[in-house]
């Protein structure tokens, strides 16, 4: 059994609208010391899944089903309070915002510290020099001046910096990390990628960077998880998915993109439309109202929703096409015009 | 395809412009520093071009573009657009201006009225400004929609009703109700999904061949600009440090910050990740309250010398359209001119 398994989890919202399918049948798995990448477009169901995985939705009005283990043990079954006894220790997740998960009116080392006591038993001062140690080792200058500072006296890269030093504080086995930099600069980005890497190789974590961005995907992932409306529509290594995808969608996005490694295109290849909302999911294939290959499916795409299948060794992809065609048109249409433009 | 005229005088001039922003104290608001937002910029855009503005949050990106659009006062510099000088011109006289100049901005939330119809919105610069179209504004509105991808029977529909890539069409179809000649855009992709990004991004190119558009695009993510321009600047701290036409700035980067930019920009191939080395710049964007003296670079810079923290290095061509502010700069055949000189001096 893998460090983490994901086993057909969905989590749906009842609202006044209707039901929101945010996550709907995702299955995955991942070692300790490896990466996992989930990209998708804003509204897919990425942040939905990490505060799954996290016990987040507990005792909210969100409906969950399927399993989630991490090291052995079931967690969607487990009570509230026993996944919270895991979070900071076993677990632990990096947002978006820093403002939102660091509390203002407390100081940076203040909120370190009390996490640290959480899961350890040592005094203030052990604390507190666990605290200064972990700040300087994410890169804030002055660590011992800068333990003091309250939140807003941070600039974003810092304030990112700092969060990423109080979740690693308890040396969490998972880690997710939601949109970590998409808020941060490129150089900061850099950095906070660059020591997200090295603290990992040190700790020997399991590491989920959720983003919008290939190319930050591209840069940690040893696998890769592609959603769209809620559900996995390819999933495989990252060497697979980037050079050998058989998704419209993930052909879309790499379409979509300008690129910096490659000589200039005359033009992009957008997807056409927009994505879904989560309340009025497309029936059939999700993707079939922007798929250019959807008539080539005969009147299936619209019926029924394709099944993930494997197509090489651990590559999924969920498509009504067959492999043979899937590939073809990757190797003698696609993958032509994005090299070559 | 249009091609830029850089044979005939610039479209838009922007000369030393500064723009300093008063920080006060006390009841008395007392100014105790200013925030050198900008400060000192001079740059051209020919017509028919896309100048690219890059640099990191809070460099003087939107600034730039609000004092070349009029929207603020700058404190110094001028700014000349087709040979006029509209830098002090009051707001009357800048009226028939506004026509031709006009900004997108980067989000299409905020900056569409929710309470508006979608044809109250984009026909209002007509009302405004009393133009006269040949078949009725609403004609007018609804050949506007066609043109950037909407249906024109969405005519009486409200903001909320359209996604974030519609609504930021919305914006764009306000901006060309005029048929202006220069646009401002300001990050006009970044709120929008990868997808949506390029249709944008297609959109925009279009328009720019049909109507004869000039742009400024203003943005941070160097791939969609590398993208989009004919031109490029780099900005750092409210200076330009960098420009020149895309192919050089991109294959030849010349100042060391540029060459830091384009290092830490993730690239999607997962085997580039191993052979590649970045270059890791030590902290953050120092404050605009009190930038570093000389060249505002060195103390990010790997290649500061004693003379980079007492000697400001001028804008200087290296080559014909390449301009660079650097004593030191990377890919450089010899030690330039400009670096010579203040050298000696
Ligand atoms: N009205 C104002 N009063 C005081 N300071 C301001 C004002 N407007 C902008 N600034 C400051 O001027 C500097 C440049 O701001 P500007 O908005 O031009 O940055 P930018 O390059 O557009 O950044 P971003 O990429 O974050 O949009 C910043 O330090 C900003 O805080
Ligand atoms: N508490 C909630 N109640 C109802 N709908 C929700 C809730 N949280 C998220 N959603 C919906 O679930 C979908 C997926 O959201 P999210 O996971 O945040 O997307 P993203 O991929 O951008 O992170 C969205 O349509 C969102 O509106
Ligand atoms: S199932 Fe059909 S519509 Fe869906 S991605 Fe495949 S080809 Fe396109
Ligand atoms: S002038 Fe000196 S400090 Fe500034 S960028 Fe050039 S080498 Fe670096
Ligand atoms: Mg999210
Ligand atoms: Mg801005």
């Amino acid at each position: 059994m893998s460090f983490l398994e994901v086993k057909d989890l969905k989590i749906h919202f009842p609202t006044d609208d209707g039901l929101v399918k945010s996550v709907d049948g995702l299955t995955f798995d991942l070692e300790r010391g490896k990466t996992l990448g989930i990209v998708g477009e804003s509204g897919s169901g990425k942040s939905v899944t990490s505060l799954g995985i996290l016990g987040l939705h507990k005792g909210g009005r969100a409906r969950i089903s399927g399993e989630i283990w991490l090291d052995g043990e079931e967690l969607n079954g487990a009570s509230a309070e026993h996944v919270r006894g895991l979070r900071g220790k076993k677990m632990a997740m990096i947002f978006q915002d820093p403002l939102s998960s660091m509390h203002p009116y407390y100081t940076v080392g203040h909120q370190i510290i009390e996490a640290y006591r959480i899961h350890n038993d040592v005094s203030k001062q052990v604390a507190r020099k666990h605290a200064i140690d972990m700040l300087g080792r994410v890169g804030i200058p002055e660590p011992a001046r800068r333990v003091d500072s309250y939140p807003h006296e941070f600039s974003g890269g810092m304030r990112q910096r700092a969060m990423i030093a109080m979740a690693l504080s308890c040396d969490p086995e998972l880690l997710i990390a939601d949109e970590p930099t998409t808020a941060l600069d490129v150089t900061v980005q850099a950095q906070i990628l660059d020591l997200m890497v090295d603290l990992q190789r040190e700790f020997n974590s399991a590491l989920i960077i959720i983003t919008h961005d290939l190319g930050v995907v591209a840069e940690l992932s040893d696998d890769i998880l592609v959603m769209y409306g809620g559900k996995c529509i390819e999933y495989g290594p990252a060497d697979s998915i980037f050079y050998r995808p058989e998704h419209p969608y993930t052909w879309g996005l790499l379409g979509s993109m300008p690129r910096l490694d490659r000589e200039p295109t005359e033009r992009l290849l957008p997807i056409k439309g927009s994505p879904p909302s989560l309340i009025n999911v497309p029936p059939g294939c999700a993707f079939h109202p922007r798929c250019p290959y959807a008539e080539r499916t005969q009147g299936k795409a619209e019926t029924e929703v394709p099944a993930l299948t494997e197509t090489e060794g651990g590559h999924l992809v969920r498509c009504h096409m067959s492999r043979d065609e899937r590939r073809g048109l990757w190797e003698n249409e696609i993958k032509p015009v994005l090299e070559t433009q | 395809m249009t091609e830029p005229n850089y044979a005939s005088e610039p479209l838009l001039s922007v000369q030393d412009m500064e723009k300093h922003f008063p920080v006060t104290k006390g009841l008395l608001k007392r100014q105790v520093g200013a925030v050198k937002a900008v400060d000192g910029i001079s740059f051209d855009v020919f017509k028919g071009e896309t100048l690219g503005l890059v640099g990191e949050s809070g460099c003087g990106k939107s600034t730039t573009g609000r004092l070349v659009t009029r929207l603020l006062e700058p404190t110094a510099g001028k700014v000349v657009f087709e040979g006029q000088d509209i830098t002090h011109m009051s707001q009357g006289r800048l009226r028939p201006l506004r026509r031709d100049m006009q900004m997108i901005f980067q989000d299409p939330y905020s900056s569409l009225n929710p309470r508006h119809t979608v044809g109250a919105i984009v026909g209002a610069p007509f009302r405004i400004q009393g133009v006269q179209t040949e078949n009725g504004i609403k004609k007018a509105v609804q050949d506007i929609l066609s043109l950037v991808g909407l249906n024109p029977e969405h005519y009486n529909r409200y903001p909320h009703e359209f996604s974030g890539g519609q609504r930021q069409r919305i914006g764009i179809a306000r901006t060309l109700a005029l048929k202006p000649k220069l646009i401002i855009a300001d990050e006009p992709v970044s709120a929008l999904d990868v997808s949506i990004q390029a249709q944008v991004v297609n959109l925009l190119e279009d328009l720019q061949n049909e109507l004869d558009l000039t742009y400024v695009v203003i943005a941070h993510d160097l791939s969609v600009v590398r993208h989009i321009s004919d031109r490029v600047a780099v900005m750092y701290l409210g200076k330009i440090v960098e420009i020149a036409d895309r192919k050089r700035l991109y294959s030849s980067p010349m100042h060391p910050y540029t060459n830091a930019l384009l290092s830490a920009v993730p690239v999607p191939d997962p085997k580039a990740r191993k052979g590649r080395e970045r270059i890791r710049l030590a902290g953050d964007v120092p404050s605009p309250l009190n930038p570093p003296p000389a060249c505002r670079f060195h103390t990010r810079c790997w290649k500061a010398q004693e003379i980079c923290k007492t000697v400001e290095p001028p804008l200087g061509e290296v080559a014909s359209g390449h301009r660079v502010a650097c004593h030191f700069p990377e890919n450089a055949v010899e030690t330039p001119a400009a670096t010579a000189a203040a050298e000696q001096s």
